[in-house]
């Protein structure tokens, strides 16, 4: 439509460049703590990650074989071998001897050691010393390089979040609370939400229109109001803290959106369908199961995945209803709370416990993005 | 008991119980106390159907009630009494007045998550709505754009606490000298040559830094919402606009957004209820140090780190009257369309 009247050619690509700017913007901060979390730590320390694609110059202190593994040969006493380990492809460009004097040999060159003997490293990490006489001490010569690696990616975080790290580092065991506290907080709500807006939406009685402004009411009633009484009241009635407590918060806090979304949806239902299902001397309850339930899908599935999404990522309510002393049921964005306060400066372990976290909400949302649109529009727009 | 075994109970019993009660209530309404046969079986259909919607809703009722319409009162009633321990060693809520809210109006915290909160009901809904228009408008126009659209959509699955970390890897600062691996500061030192700076510590500013957090999870919510808008605007004033030889700037903004008005109150207005409730961004960034305080994070402090349920619930009721203006909006057109 904008074409016919010649919306000039030379916006488009205008149009097109600042969607692409706006789309990286957006995408920016995600794909750093993407990147991070495949990085070492020291790689995340000394370098930024949008280096990681490309090769990169880093210093390194590294360490010669130990004098034990001489050799003599031709009355020369020798120690060979490799500074880098086996899998790491690096270059080295200039090398020293003192952590003063980092960069005073290129590779290749032979340095003179304080304690006597030679050296000589090449740029891929190999080395020969040479002695008159046998070389002393517990431990090898250090070497300061500085090296040219290419980019270097590892899943070992991963491997210390989810399997081997210890308890502060390990989320496995808050993956799955996390996972029992969102499945029924999910699924709950949702079934008595719906009996509920089946009779808002097509049952006559007295006082619906009030019923139906007390939900839009109670949609916006902030729950921090809800902490200090629901608390009293589960440790009054002995639900205490735990999941019976968080269960029961969430599908308190997810029903005002859940009736309100499917009411406004089944209102759109046709009614033909419902009164003639009457006319045929279907029950209430067989037109709920049989009729409304299946064409309501869709609004079904949009309060899902906002209730889904709600659960996973939430915080608080988790930590008033749910985390007690122990720390046994903790879920992941309480102990992502704890690492950022206790170990700020770990960001491979916090950014790759915060991708985990994340990667499950995002699965869901790209898999069921339709929906969760629909939902939306439902919920805000009419 | 495991807690997988017993989220696996609470979902058969949460959903056999929700189903049984309906399934049980309608058949014991529909078979014993007034069924449709015999000498009353139109007056007791007549009074089966009266009962019959209370059926449905009591559950819902009942659990929102309990959940949501009792704390209300409730915080209001601890707001005006003070948690005292009693000798004896029972706990007793002696009613002091409006005590608590004038502790609360003598503490500077209180001003500065007051006014913080003010600042954030402003930038965010108003960057949040903008970047949004933009995005849609822009998005609309272009082949990728339903791509586009969701990857700028995709921060709202992030939790906020993601969120919180994502942005502190954007914000983090490493000594002068060395690389930084924040990107705000590689750029900064980069560009300015200056030191680089913890940016988070920087009084008003870092509220700002905050604010961006959530304005770059609410923007696809805006883009969203507001690109439906835009699609349902008709096409002939459009077209009318641009036969009268309207530029796409004056299409824009004099023929679009005067169409959308309704829809762009309904965002601005959703977001900031989100804002009010703000908690978790500041929780886990900065929790509320070096100026940066929110009334959400305020009121967590004093429930649950200074203990004291009075003051506590005093702020949690100024949240409250903030977001009442919108209930009462929200109350209004909800009943105007239902006529």
């Amino acid at each position: 439509m904008d074409n016919i009247a010649g919306t000039k050619s030379s916006l488009t690509w205008a149009v097109h460049l600042s969607v692409v700017c706006l789309v990286a913007l957006w995408l920016f901060p995600t794909v750093g703590l993407l990147v991070s979390s495949f990085r070492t730590s020291d790689q995340i320390a000394t370098s930024g990650w949008w280096k990681a694609m490309f090769p990169s110059e880093q210093n390194m202190t590294l360490r010669t074989a130990a004098p034990e593994t001489q050799n003599e040969i031709n009355g020369l006493h020798v120690i060979e071998g490799q500074l880098f380990d086996a899998d790491k492809d690096a270059k080295i460009s200039v090398w020293g001897i003192s952590s003063r004097a980092i960069d005073s040999f290129k590779a290749g060159d032979t340095a003179e050691l304080r304690k006597g003997g030679k050296v000589t490293v090449q740029a891929d990490g190999s080395y020969r010393m040479e002695n008159g006489v046998p070389f002393e001490g517990k431990r090898g010569a250090r070497i300061f390089v500085t090296a040219t690696a290419p980019p270097e990616f590892t899943l070992d975080n991963y491997k210390t979040v989810l399997i081997s790290g210890d308890a502060t580092d390990n989320l496995a065991k808050a993956f799955f609370n996390t996972l029992t506290v969102t499945i029924p907080a999910t699924i709950i709500p949702i079934l008595i939400a719906a009996f509920a807006a089946y009779a808002l939406a097509w049952m006559d009685f007295p006082g619906r229109a009030l019923l139906i402004a007390f939900i839009v009411a109670l949609l916006v009633v902030p729950l921090q109001l809800a902490l200090i009484p629901l608390l009293r009241l589960h440790l009054g009635i002995g639900i205490g803290k735990g999941y019976i407590g968080v269960w029961l918060a969430h599908t308190g806090f997810g029903l005002p959106l859940a009736i309100y979304l499917l009411r406004n949806y089944m209102v759109g239902l046709p009614r033909d369908i419902i009164e003639n299902a009457r006319v045929d001397g279907a029950t209430e309850f067989q037109i709920f199961t049989k009729i409304i339930l299946p064409l309501s899908f869709p609004a079904l599935a949009s309060f899902a995945i906002f209730q889904f999404l709600w659960t996973w990522n939430d915080l608080l309510v988790s930590l008033v209803f749910l985390i007690d002393a122990t720390g046994e049921t903790t879920v992941m964005t309480k102990q992502i709370v704890e690492l950022l306060g206790t170990r700020g400066g770990n960001w491979e372990i916090l950014a790759t416990s915060a991708f985990v976290s994340i990667a499950v909400p995002l699965l869901v949302f790209f898999a069921m993005q339709k929906y969760l649109v629909r939902g939306l529009l439902a919920g805000s727009v009419k | 008991m495991h807690p997988a075994l017993l989220g696996l109970a609470t979902i058969i019993m949460g959903v056999g119980g929700c189903v049984g009660y309906f399934w049980l209530s309608n058949f014991i309404l529909d078979t014993f106390i007034y069924p449709p046969r015999g000498p009353n079986a139109g007056r007791n259909i007549n009074r089966a159907n009266i009962i019959r919607p209370w059926l449905f809703l009591f559950p819902a009722l009942f659990a929102l009630s309990i959940y949501l319409a009792y704390p209300v009162v409730e915080t209001i009633r601890l707001s005006l009494t003070e948690r005292v321990t009693q000798p004896d060693g029972t706990t007793t809520y002696d009613f002091v007045g409006l005590a608590n809210y004038s502790q609360m109006m003598a503490e500077p915290k209180f001003w500065e998550a007051l006014s913080n909160n003010m600042m954030w009901l402003i930038v965010v809904p108003a960057l949040s709505t903008a970047f949004g228009l933009l995005a849609a408008q822009l998005t609309d126009r272009i082949g990728w754009g339903s791509i586009a659209k969701s990857l700028i959509f995709m921060p709202m699955a992030i939790s906020f606490v993601g969120a919180a970390v994502i942005w502190k890897l954007v914000y983090d600062a490493r000594p002068p000298g060395t690389d930084q691996i924040g990107i705000l500061n590689a750029l900064y030192v980069w560009f300015s040559g200056n030191e680089p700076q913890q940016w988070l510590t920087v009084p008003f500013w870092n509220s700002f830094l905050l604010m961006i957090v959530l304005v770059w999870i609410q923007t696809g919510f805006a883009m969203v919402i507001l690109s439906a808008a835009l699609r349902g605007i008709p096409e002939e004033t459009v077209e009318a606009a641009i036969v009268d030889g309207a530029n796409p700037f004056q299409i824009f903004f004099k023929i679009k957004i005067p169409q959308i008005m309704g829809t762009i109150v309904v965002v601005w207005t959703t977001i900031t209820i989100v804002v009010l409730k703000v908690f978790d961004i500041v929780f886990a960034m900065t929790n509320g140090q070096w100026e940066t305080q929110v009334l959400a994070n305020y009121m967590y402090d004093k429930l649950f780190r200074a203990n004291d349920w009075g003051v506590g619930s005093a702020s949690a009721m100024i949240i409250m009257l903030l977001v009442t203006p919108i209930l009462v909006w929200n109350v209004y057109n909800a009943r105007r369309e239902m006529r």
